[in-house]
């Protein structure tokens, strides 16, 4: 069985456990919604709003990324089935890929949700020609995120009471994620009079960050959760 | 004894397990010190002692987790010392958690491991019959299952993904009366169907009477018992 | 997994030092402490007051080499994870020698920013400026933290060596994309002065000198601190060890009162 297919079957499993569960489309996306609103609170200003809604979006997306990677190994540590997996002898890089792969989906999804929630709440409006920008800078940024997120979401995972740990890791972690894909977003939507085109450098740092962190992570991942 | 007669046990086959002077190490303690064992195809072997006396070990080094300091073994034809990981796929170790997707239902659950080494459908349901757990039951989630039906759950998923060999550490326990009855009753399906069972246990009557064959294990060795 | 969770094994379990220091260290620390008071002499006293900073130029003979100290000891980090990592032995000396470098340069890097934050009010007026290196460093200081807290959640001596071994070095992944991404993000920071490659050397020669005398005066503490932290270490280690061996004791004494 090759890696790749071991992958696919891991990452299946973890999307059709949040599809029977629902935790995302209950707890998981209202939670970053109402970020969204407290940010408004919090800045008060429409004019601000505007200027800074790619940032914000980007943020309510750490936010979640938090909730998600806790969530995807609180359901493999309930019942011992990451080290059911690992006793099995199961890649771990086949197990990293797989929940790698159900935790990007995931994050697209959100991040498309809270991109239209900055239409509605911010007003940011999304000009016809930064449509392809602001699609790719998505799926430049998200793998990146996903990499690092599950990473250290397998290291956290081994250690119950320790959850505090994983905020730590993973924040300053995914910090150029978050200022390359804000940028390029602000790009995209012409925020403060910003070029598309000012936009693709930031797509290309996101895409190294995805490659590097990709491949220190498959290779990490088995010494981190091996005992 | 009642279990059948095995075909197999007859001829002296290639045995499944075999320790000589295995010695394994729990950080620096010698949790096995110099164990001799042999578990041939079929059998149903109880290992009883006391706790700290090293039957956990002993399972472990048998799946290919804890290595061997010294001594030799070999699982299933692998060498221990140099192939452990060829040697995990094909035992199947359950202890105190039985790794289960509590949101995903019994058969999900069973085909993911299925899965893993390309079972077809026909042996995820004969994995779900064999082990007391198909038909309705079978599409119920596994959180609302009992400690029995969660057990043999997590048996029928070693049955999926094609473990020769099954290790278990207390598999009786938590389980009442009705479900202590209804596990040994798979447990001799699956060695019907070609598995080798090692068992740890503190319920000596009720292991014991499933059992084909007993041993003591103490102080990190394997004292065979007649 | 290797034989004995100790390198030293059981001789020095039974003979294990009174105290981390040495000769070597007793010379060292000395050496340390003079050049501290040179550093003070010149620091203070001897050089000038520069025409545009006036005296609060003289923060930067801490500034400078406290935080080119903390770099290099996240560099010895990595080094040193990556020898444990791929070494056949799988010495834990390597490891200590981690993670004591890795405290080490958490706290210079702790001076590096209180004492930068302080420079830059008297300077421009303002305790922090988004530039590359001031975020780069302050992302770092948070990194390395969880570096350290990563170092304590327990396991067996060499668990948490492989834990934190692989952890020095995806932090060492992690410098180059912040650092290029903050740079990206913005660059308002004056170049740095000292490595300038024109040859314009705006520092005049006694500020250079005192400079110098500030490098010289970290590395010696930071190798003094790194023998006697690595040490403790290893006895920290050996302390945790003998309880693991008591522990095994009891319970075995138990197992026995349990058997008939």
């Amino acid at each position: 069985m090759s890696r790749w297919r071991v992958a696919l079957l891991v990452a299946r499993k973890d999307l059709a456990i949040e599809w029977r569960s629902r935790v995302v489309l209950d707890q998981v996306l209202p939670f970053a919604g109402v970020t969204m609103v407290l940010f408004a609170f919090a800045l008060d200003s429409d004019a601000v709003l505007e200027r800074v809604a790619p940032g914000l979006v980007w943020l309510a997306v750490l936010f979640s990324l938090l909730v998600l990677v806790q969530r995807a190994f609180a359901v493999e540590a309930a019942d011992g089935a990451l080290d059911a997996l690992r006793v099995a002898g199961v890649d771990p890089m086949s197990i990293y890929w797989g929940k790698g792969l159900s935790l990007a989906l995931q994050l697209l999804v959100l991040e498309a949700l809270l991109l239209a929630a900055a239409v509605v709440l911010y007003g940011a409006e999304v000009p016809a020609e930064g449509v392809v920008l602001l699609v790719t800078t998505s799926i430049t940024a998200t793998p990146g995120l996903a990499a690092v997120g599950t990473l250290y979401g397998g290291l956290a995972a081994g250690f119950t009471g320790r959850e505090t740990l994983l905020p730590l890791l993973v924040l300053p972690a995914v910090a150029p994620v978050l200022i390359g894909a804000t940028r390029a977003v602000e790009s995209a939507l012409g925020t403060a009079g910003a070029a598309t085109s000012d936009g693709w450098p930031w797509v290309g740092l996101l895409t190294v960050f995805a490659v590097a962190f990709g491949v220190g992570g498959s290779l990490a991942f088995g010494p981190l959760i091996d005992e | 004894m009642d279990a059948a007669p095995d075909p197999e046990h007859e001829h002296p086959a290639r045995p499944v397990v075999e320790l000589t002077d295995a010695v394994a190490l729990l950080g620096p303690y010698p949790a096995l010190a110099g164990a001799t064992i042999r578990v041939d195809p079929g059998e149903i072997v109880l290992l009883r002692g006391p706790n700290g006396a090293g039957k956990t070990t002993l399972l472990r080094v048998c799946a290919g987790l804890v290595p061997l300091s010294r001594g030799e073994g070999r699982v299933l034809g692998h060498d221990l010392r140099t192939e452990r990981a060829a040697v995990r796929p094909r035992v199947g170790l359950l202890g105190h958690s039985n790794g289960l997707y509590g949101d995903l239902t019994v058969r999900e659950n069973v085909r993911f491991w299925g899965a893993l080494v390309g079972a077809t459908g026909d042996e995820i349901d004969a994995a779900l019959e064999r082990m007391a757990v198909g038909g309705r039951l079978a599409e119920v989630p596994a959180r609302k299952l009992s400690a029995g039906q969660r057990r043999r759950t997590a048996l029928a998923c070693l049955v999926a993904r094609r473990a020769q060999l099954w290790l278990l550490d207390e598999p009786h326990a938590g389980l009442d009366a009705a479900g202590r009855d209804q596990l040994d009753d798979t447990l001799r399906a699956a060695v019907a169907a070609g598995a080798t069972i090692v068992v740890a246990s503190h319920e000596l009557e009720r292991a014991g009477s499933l059992a084909t064959r007993t041993v003591d294990v103490v102080a990190g060795q394997v004292r065979s018992v007649a | 997994m290797t034989t004995t969770d100790l390198d030293a094994g059981t001789p020095a379990r039974t003979s294990a030092p009174r105290g981390t220091g040495t000769r070597a260290t007793r010379v060292l620390g000395i050496a340390t402490v003079v050049a501290m008071a040179w550093l003070v002499a010149f620091g203070l006293g001897f050089s000038p007051a520069d025409r545009d900073q006036e005296e609060s130029v003289r923060i930067l003979y801490v500034h400078v080499p406290t935080i080119w100290i903390a770099y290099l000891a996240f560099v010895v980090t990595a080094i040193s994870s990556g020898c444990y990592l791929f070494g056949r032995k799988k010495s834990l000396g390597f490891d200590r020698v981690a993670g004591a470098s890795a405290e080490i340069g958490v706290v210079f890097m702790a001076v590096t920013l209180i004492v930068g934050a302080l420079w830059g009010r008297l300077t421009w007026g303002v305790f922090w400026q988004w530039d590359a290196r001031l975020t780069t460093t302050a992302l770092l200081f948070v990194t390395y933290i969880g570096y350290l807290a990563v170092r304590r959640l327990g396991g067996s001596h060499h668990q948490r060596a492989k834990r934190s071994a692989v952890l020095g070095l995806l932090a060492v992944l992690e410098i180059p994309l912040v650092h290029w991404s903050v740079r990206l993000w913005r660059s308002l920071h004056q170049e740095a002065t000292v490595l300038r490659t024109d040859g314009d050397i705006s520092m005049d020669g006694l500020m250079l000198f005192s400079l110098f005398v500030g490098v010289i005066a970290f590395t010696l503490l930071y190798v003094w601190l790194l023998l006697h932290r690595s040490r403790t270490m290893f006895l920290e280690d050996l302390i945790e060890d003998r309880g693991l061996d008591q522990a095994l004791a009891a319970r075995r004494a138990e197992a026995e009162e349990v058997r008939p």
